[in-house]
């Protein structure tokens, strides 16, 4: 392979198309470096859409965050090797702030309370705080902190939605909420949740859609319904839809994957290239090699050809067990691209709790790849495995994002701290 | 509440004493503190024993099982699949226990052919190249939920009472015997007594504490098995290992998947047993000594039970195998012990292959206390083909999903083909009951969360359907979801390597990082 043509030359290559790699590409190309993105997409399709930067801490406790910033400060220090505590606050702040700005700009924009986490009612019936929701999310927890009368609607063709069981759950602290069923228009007997969104951006579907609420809306003063209300023009769906029933139209997040991630995976497919981001999505990197006196040479494998990239640097943010970037056997934990150490991993025995909802969380979740301070990947001894590779997202160890609720947040911030770390070490170079 | 025959434990044995009480007109209560075959009797191999596992340790309960298996095969054949199986020896194994097999088998009337081992090994390609001994026997698969639910229609048919869900609390003994039984009902914390003639004990490896409540001393060992399902169906036949029982030696087919197994531990308690790591990783060794490929494939779930053993076998040795230990069944009329409590009789031990036996033998001296002359009919009745049960069958729902043309029905649940008109079915047929239908219920009753994803996502699409249709309200439901999620991460959490680790890290992420189940808030 070394001895091969690279048929691109790039500064940085990306591997992953999760939040992590998104974020990092979207910084790379603000930058203006020569970029290759290399993942399976679809990993995003399994995002809430919600932007978590810490909304559990501590977990043992279960208490929920209401300043994210000053819970993220006081987790620093008590958890030294948890990534958050290897960036200053106001860097994570400022890379959350640029991820949302983006967002806003591709016409999706998202609402937060700057210094507080919001709280969100889940399809489940559930709440879970959040940092910043989309905006079609938006009127849900202002609807939810005023108690107000709220009709509830779901689609008999979606599956794993109830109305009414979002509205028995939260009884006891939202008793104004109203559950109506109706049928989708248009709809066969059973309907995919990213279809559905498709369709509402269809004006003759919106319309029937309205008239088939109308007749419930009752006392209700705003209307709340699964996370549907289109993939590409939310905007125009939920404003038009609200404009129709003459009230605030606001959405519940479904099961995964629904639209609300695939809005998420939509809009960084389609932004990315033009920002200049040379992107492989649905191809891996099947073998890869170290140059002589540093970078990389990778094999970037697809479904009908693979192509050579030759790379200055590289960021991995290729998740954990479900991404792909963590793989187990029965005796213990490897990363799957370049075979790099793994930290925190105890004892298969030991990996899980026995129970799933045990609220100390499990720790297999807090294994994966040590960085420095520059977020490269290194050895039990602190040392950077190679000078010119960093790591960012979910794979890194000393976190437990399902349980703190800071997906998105490490995401983001692991992958502007590597970033920047990366982009210095090329202008040194 | 007033009854002939209060029997408590709706496992295999107290189904079945239901089902023969029945036959012989006589009604019954049963009651079960979890649901049908939630202890022992719903976590074990599903193996219809020839008999010769046992033929060396204990040959007397080996005839037994030898006798069972013909007539099961005859009178619940909706209920067995019949496998055959094969006893391997491999490399290493114990050469005087090979030699001594055959006749030992024939001595008992064992039905065992020798087979050479090129012919062996073409009848399953998935054994070993280092097998050295190979004979042929009348194993068979069972599957112990439909046996039970079966068993269970036969007597409700015949006005036999269920109540799930309800403990025995304590007993009020008077002039010899049991005079009222006082029962919680778990669901709504209500209390009640019931006025029962005879009270027979079929708590399983709760029976001890059963007997307590009565003022009787029983002492009772708890040894835990271990169990794993395979992804796939990896032999046509039951392979036992020739040798005397240990770890890892027994693989079932069942439908679709492969049942491998067991190991034995001592446990200080019947209650909150989990299936361990060192136990998976025990037998998935052993295992794959006789079948190679068991130390690659992709394992879906673990899970665990209890036998329960007579203490007196512990008095020989601290040391012995608890395998050993007879497993043969133990009938004990409380009038001759030293409590003599004339109405009570509590039956325990043996085996899944035998439930119908000891229920034939706890039913006649249940008419004998009554003066009842009613002989039993179990050796030729047919067990009916209960429709209840008929979902729990793997392989069924896709079948009649596509036969029945359903393609047009939404799928509750798609690993296993679940259509939502199965899920209403059952239940229909639990509310007809006047109960609640729950996840959990389903879950019994179905294949629903058996399957790759283990109820990530057809438990919340359950849940959501049981609110919609009204089954559930308040927050009942979201407590149901999470035991339920609970009790699949039991079988979940020790094989969670490989895909299964990616698996339960989607179940973790949307239940507990976007559902927040994890916490109460």
């Amino acid at each position: 392979m070394n001895s091969q043509r690279a048929d691109i030359d790039c500064d940085l290559m990306v591997i992953g198309t999760g939040m992590a790699g998104m974020a990092t590409a979207m910084f790379a190309a603000k930058k203006g470096i020569k970029a290759v993105q290399v993942g399976v997409a679809g990993q995003l399709g399994f995002a809430s859409g919600l932007i978590d930067v810490l909304g559990i801490y501590p977990v043992a406790g279960g208490r929920v965050v209401e300043n994210p910033w000053q819970a993220i400060t006081s987790l620093g220090r008590k958890e030294p090797k948890h990534p958050y505590a290897m960036i200053q606050s106001n860097e994570i702040r400022t890379s959350v702030n640029a991820v949302l700005e983006f967002l806003g700009r591709a016409d999706y924009p998202y609402v937060c309370q700057k210094e507080n986490n919001m709280v969100m009612p889940t399809s489940a019936g559930t709440i879970k705080p959040t940092y910043a929701v989309p905006h079609t999310m938006a009127y849900g927890p202002a609807a939810m902190a005023r108690k107000e009368p709220c009709l509830v609607i779901d689609f008999k063709s979606l599956k794993g939605y109830s109305s009414r069981q979002i509205a028995e759950n939260l009884s006891r602290s939202w008793p104004g909420l109203r559950p109506v069923s109706i049928g989708f228009p248009e709809a066969a007997t059973e309907m995919y949740s990213e279809r559905m969104a498709r369709s509402l951006e269809n004006p003759r579907i919106r319309e029937k859609l309205a008239d088939l609420i109308a007749p419930h809306i009752g006392d209700a003063c705003s209307v709340a319904m699964p996370a549907l209300l289109g993939v590409f023009r939310t905007l125009e769906v939920t404003e038009d839809l609200s404009r129709a029933l003459g009230l605030p139209v606001f959405e519940i997040p479904t099961m995964l994957p629904g639209a609300a991630g695939i809005r998420l995976k939509e809009i960084f497919e389609q932004h990315l290239p033009e920002m200049g981001i040379t992107s492989f999505f649905q191809h891996k990197v099947r073998n890869l090699s170290r140059k002589k006196g540093g970078g990389w040479i990778f094999e970037v494998e697809g479904m009908n050809f693979s192509r050579l990239v030759s790379a200055k640097t590289a960021i991995v943010c290729s998740g954990r067990f479900l991404g792909g970037g963590l793989h187990a056997d029965r005796h213990g934990i490897k990363e799957t691209i370049f075979s790099l150490p793994i930290a925190q991993a105890p004892e298969r025995a030991s990996w899980h709790q026995r129970d799933m909802l045990d609220p100390a969380g499990h720790r297999v979740n807090r294994s994966g790849i040590a960085v420095d301070r520059d977020f490269r990947p290194s050895d039990s001894n602190g040392r950077p495995v190679y000078p010119d590779l960093f790591a960012a997202g979910t794979i890194l160890a000393g976190q437990d994002w399902m349980r703190q609720k800071c997906g998105s947040g490490l995401a983001i911030a692991t992958a502007y701290a590597a970033f920047n770390a990366c982009n210095n070490f090329l202008e040194k170079a | 509440m007033q009854t002939r025959v209060l029997i408590i434990g709706a496992g295999a044995t107290g189904t079945a004493l239901a089902g023969d009480l029945a036959l012989r007109g006589i009604d019954c209560i049963l009651v079960e503190k979890g649901d049908v075959n939630a202890g022992a009797s719903g976590s074990n191999h599903g193996l219809l024993h020839s008999g010769a596992r046992y033929i060396l340790s204990d040959p007397a309960a080996a005839a037994e099982c030898c006798a069972e298996n013909r007539i099961l095969k005859k009178i619940a054949p909706q209920c067995i699949e019949d496998t055959g199986g094969i006893f391997v020896a491999v490399k290493g194994d114990d050469e005087k226990y090979i030699s001594d097999f055959p006749d030992a088998c024939k001595k008992c009337g064992i039905p065992v052919q020798a087979l050479d081992l090129k012919q062996a090994r073409q009848m399953e390609p998935a054994l070993s190249a280092q097998i050295i001994a190979a004979f042929l026997v009348d194993d068979a698969a069972i599957d112990p939920f439909k046996l039970s639910l079966d068993n269970l229609c036969r007597a409700q048919q015949h006005g036999a009472r269920l109540l799930c869900r309800h403990r025995v609390t304590s007993f009020e003994t008077g002039s010899g015997g049991i005079r009222r039984t006082h029962v919680t009902d778990l669901q709504t914390g209500k209390k009640f007594s019931i006025e029962a003639q005879i009270v027979v004990n079929a708590a399983g490896a709760w029976a001890d504490i059963i007997a307590r409540c009565a003022g009787v001393q029983m002492q009772m060992h708890y040894s835990k098995g271990s169990l794993v399902v395979t992804q796939g169906r990896i032999t046509s036949r039951v392979v036992n290992r020739l040798r005397m029982p240990t770890d890892g030696d027994i693989l079932v087919p069942g439908g679709t998947v492969s049942i491998l197994g067991t190991t034995s531990e001592r446990v200080s308690s019947p209650d909150l047993i989990y299936p361990e790591v060192h136990e998976i990783d025990a037998i998935i060794d052993q295992g794959s000594a006789m079948i190679p490929e068991l130390a690659e494939i992709s394992y879906i779930r673990a899970y665990c039970g209890v036998r329960p053993l007579p203490a007196e076998a512990d008095e020989n040795s601290q040391e012995q195998d608890d395998r050993a230990v007879s497993r043969g069944y133990e009938l004990i009329d409380h009038q001759r012990q030293p409590e003599e409590l004339a109405n009570f009789i509590t039956i325990t031990g043996g085996k899944l292959t035998t439930c119908r036996l000891m229920a034939e033998k706890t039913a006649d001296l249940v008419c004998k206390k009554l003066g009842i002359q009613a002989v039993c009919s179990t050796q030729t009745e047919p067990v009916p083909d209960a429709v209840d049960s008929k979902w729990t069958k793997p392989g069924l729902s896709p079948a009649v999903w596509i036969n029945e043309n359903r393609c047009k029905e939404p799928l509750l649940c798609e690993c296993e083909m679940v259509p939502e008109s199965v899920v209403r079915q059952i239940a229909e047929t639990i509310a007809a009951k006047k109960k609640a239908p729950g996840l959990n219920d389903i879950s019994l009753r179905s294949r629903i969360g058996k399957g790759p994803c283990q109820g990530t996502v057809c438990s919340m699409r359950i849940t959501a359907y049981l609110y919609d249709q009204g089954y559930m309200d308040d927050r009942r439901g979201t407590d149901d979801l999470r035991s339920f999620l609970k009790e699949r991460w039991r079988g979940q959490q020790p094989l969670a390597w490989n895909n299964r680790l990616a698996r339960a890290e989607l179940m973790e992420a949307m239940h507990c990082g976007l559902f927040c189940l994890e916490l109460q808030l």
